[in-house]
């Protein structure tokens, strides 16, 4: 599955997408093949602060529980409430099935982050 | 298929069975009643309002027909009873009969929590001879039997650890662990109401002294170790790793899941170890399958024993024993009346059928047992460790990985050659790990029988990857959708389904 050039990315394999002062993030489509078949997402709840590097909630698949890790900083406007009842669509579309979005504290963090060769270029290692 | 290799199993017992509620009809039952000997008693009159007015739906069936009905679900299980278990990290040794010879005894198996402490010295005295010998086995100081499973021992290990720092007066922030722990360790800390933070392996498996020293200062409570960790690893350096935690105020958790590579050997006290539980129900032989129940007592050193759970069984003057309640700075109680006492009992069977030397023996033989499959298995299959391993083996499906071929597939493969499969992906140190531990109780047949098993499966991820693929090829249900399971749960049985 090809990685969107426009989004940025973590080594703990989060995306992040910016439009303007608005983050969204959710895992990449590696994270959820590694996972396997996801049946549980836990996200924090609106208003809450995220830390840059800091836990925000946890993946279940029927192999394992990963942490999710906060790309940025900032606090969260919405969360994907549709992954409560249908977290497969972390496995069938990683790209599009966001998990929240947050008003970015600091819009220039994101620089920060991978861009998408060097994310492609991380992952081709890790195999 | 091929099955000449097959030495164990030809096909699994399969005789359909459904639940019990399902055999109910009105009327049947397997038991008489015996004349009322006593006043009899109206219901009414005694419940008021909480009377029942409907009567509860349950099963009605004939004795024949339970026998029938458990006897047929016992087919469908692998037991420890059957073959080898060799389940890495759950220690599933064979449980010995003199265990259940003793808790069986009338005397033993009719005691009542609320009989008085008079009338119930010799269930006190149990509980005391096996505390003093489990003390004694760990090198502490004091021990609370009360815990009915490891996680809940480390849970009660960690409220301990709490209650110390405070009565210091600073219950700390963090408790760090290591990546080759058990995964109920961070669990514990985070329920006590730790942070957890993760403290990375070294190259050979082990504690890295100088990311412990970097990570270690005031704010960290301890740290919670598996020794030996999950790879089957003794960490010699914790008489260190110790040291650098005592000297910044912290303490030394120690999870005994792996005690059985220790035991009569070392003694965790002895190097450093300031408390640990210990699994009855894999160490001491109790039942583990089956939900045991289980049983993990927590031992600890002189400082934090006035924080222990209450009741423990003290002794009088005149040598009599009572339970001591009188225990102001205790924790409090952690399971209802005094643990799983069935349980204490088979573990005292088989610390004194064993004796000193016996428990020695056992523990040599764990080792010796998993080294002897590390030996015959190694270059079959990958060994990402090179560092010696003690009572367990891992290895990873590196090799086998080139076919397609993951863990979990060999795993379930050896079911079709009878036994029970090992451990998958965990620890997860180990990408696609294998996780292998024969416990003492395999004889060297039964070794062969699943070195020959292990053998025969890399050949076939050789010659027919499909056949490893979509096995197992011989149980009632092969592969069943676990994530469906996960998703869209059934919890119950619904009578309108009938």
């Amino acid at each position: 599955m090809a990685y969107p050039p426009e989004y940025k990315y973590t080594k703990e394999h989060e995306w992040l997408s910016v439009d303007g002062a608005t983050g969204t993030i959710g895992i990449t489509d590696f994270a959820q093949n590694s996972l396997g078949d996801i049946v549980f997402v836990e996200l924090p709840k609106v208003g809450a602060e995220l830390t840059a590097g800091s836990t925000f909630g946890t993946v279940e698949s029927v192999k394992a529980v990963s942490d999710l890790y906060a790309p940025v900083s900032g606090t969260v406007t919405a969360v994907n409430e549709e992954l409560a009842t249908t977290p497969e669509k972390v496995n069938n579309d990683p790209h599009a099935a966001w998990m929240v979005r947050l008003t970015l504290a600091n819009p220039a963090e994101a620089e920060g982050l991978l861009a998408v060769a060097d994310y492609e270029k991380f992952i081709a290692e890790e195999q | 298929m091929s099955t000449k290799d097959i030495k164990k199993v030809n096909t699994h017992p399969s005789q359909n069975e459904g639940l019990i509620f399902e055999h109910s009809s009105p009327g049947k039952k397997a038991y008489r009643l015996r004349q009322l000997d006593v006043p009899a008693v109206d219901a009414a009159s005694e419940l008021g309002s909480a009377l029942r007015t409907e009567a509860a739906a349950l099963p009605e069936v004939s004795e024949v027909e339970i026998v029938r009905h458990f006897t047929r679900l016992s087919t469908w299980n692998y037991a420890v009873d059957h073959g080898m278990y060799p389940l890495g990290s759950c220690t599933m040794k064979y449980n010995p009969r003199v265990n259940e010879y003793v808790a069986r005894l009338e005397s033993i198996a009719g005691a009542h929590p609320y009989q008085s402490e008079a009338s119930a010295q010799g269930a006190l005295r149990i509980m005391k001879t096996l505390a003093d010998a489990l003390v004694e086995i760990c090198g502490m100081d004091a021990i609370t039997l009360q815990p009915a499973a490891g996680a809940h021992g480390e849970m009660t290990g960690i409220l301990l650890m709490r209650a110390y720092l405070e009565s210091k007066g600073n219950p700390r922030k963090k408790i760090l662990i290591p990546d080759s722990a058990h995964g109920t360790n961070p669990a514990t800390a985070a329920m006590v109401g730790y942070q957890v933070e993760n403290l990375r392996s070294n190259a050979n498996g082990m504690v890295d002294l100088a990311a412990l020293e970097a990570q270690m200062n005031e704010d960290v409570a301890g740290l919670m170790l598996t020794n030996p960790n999950t790879l089957g690893i003794f960490d010699a350096q914790i008489g260190e790793i110790a040291e650098i935690l005592h000297a910044k105020g912290g303490l030394l958790y120690m999870d005994g899941a792996n005690m059985n590579a220790l035991v009569a050997k070392a003694r965790p006290g002895d190097f450093g170890v300031d408390m640990m539980h210990l699994n009855l129900h894999k160490t001491f032989s109790t039942p583990h399958g089956g939900g045991g129940p289980g049983s993990g007592p927590v031992a600890c050193k002189a400082h934090l024993e006035p924080f222990l759970p209450k009741p423990v069984v003290a002794e009088n003057a005149d040598g009599s024993l009572r339970l001591d309640y009188d225990r102001p700075q205790s924790v409090g109680r952690v399971r209802a009346f005094f643990g799983n006492f069935g349980m204490h009992v088979r573990a005292l069977a088989y610390i004194m059928a064993n004796g000193p030397d016996g428990l020695r023996q056992t523990t040599e033989d764990a080792v010796l047992n998993a080294n002897y499959l590390r030996k015959k298995l190694e270059g079959t299959f990958d060994l990402p460790y090179a560092t010696p391993t003690m009572h367990e083996t891992v290895f990873s499906d590196k090799l086998q990985n080139k076919q397609g071929i993951k863990t979990g597939d060999i795993a379930k493969r050896l079911i079709d050659y009878g036994f029970h499969p090992y451990t998958v992906s965990f620890p997860m140190v180990v990408h696609g790990a294998m996780m292998i531990e024969p416990t003492e109780s395999e004889p060297l047949e039964e070794l062969d029988l699943f070195v020959d098993a292990m053998k025969a499966i890399a050949a076939e991820c050789e010659s027919d990857p499909e056949l490893v693929k979509n096995a197992p090829h011989t149980t009632r249900l092969s592969r069943l959708d676990e994530t469906a399971a996960a998703r869209k749960p059934i919890l119950r049985w619904k009578p309108e389904q009938k």
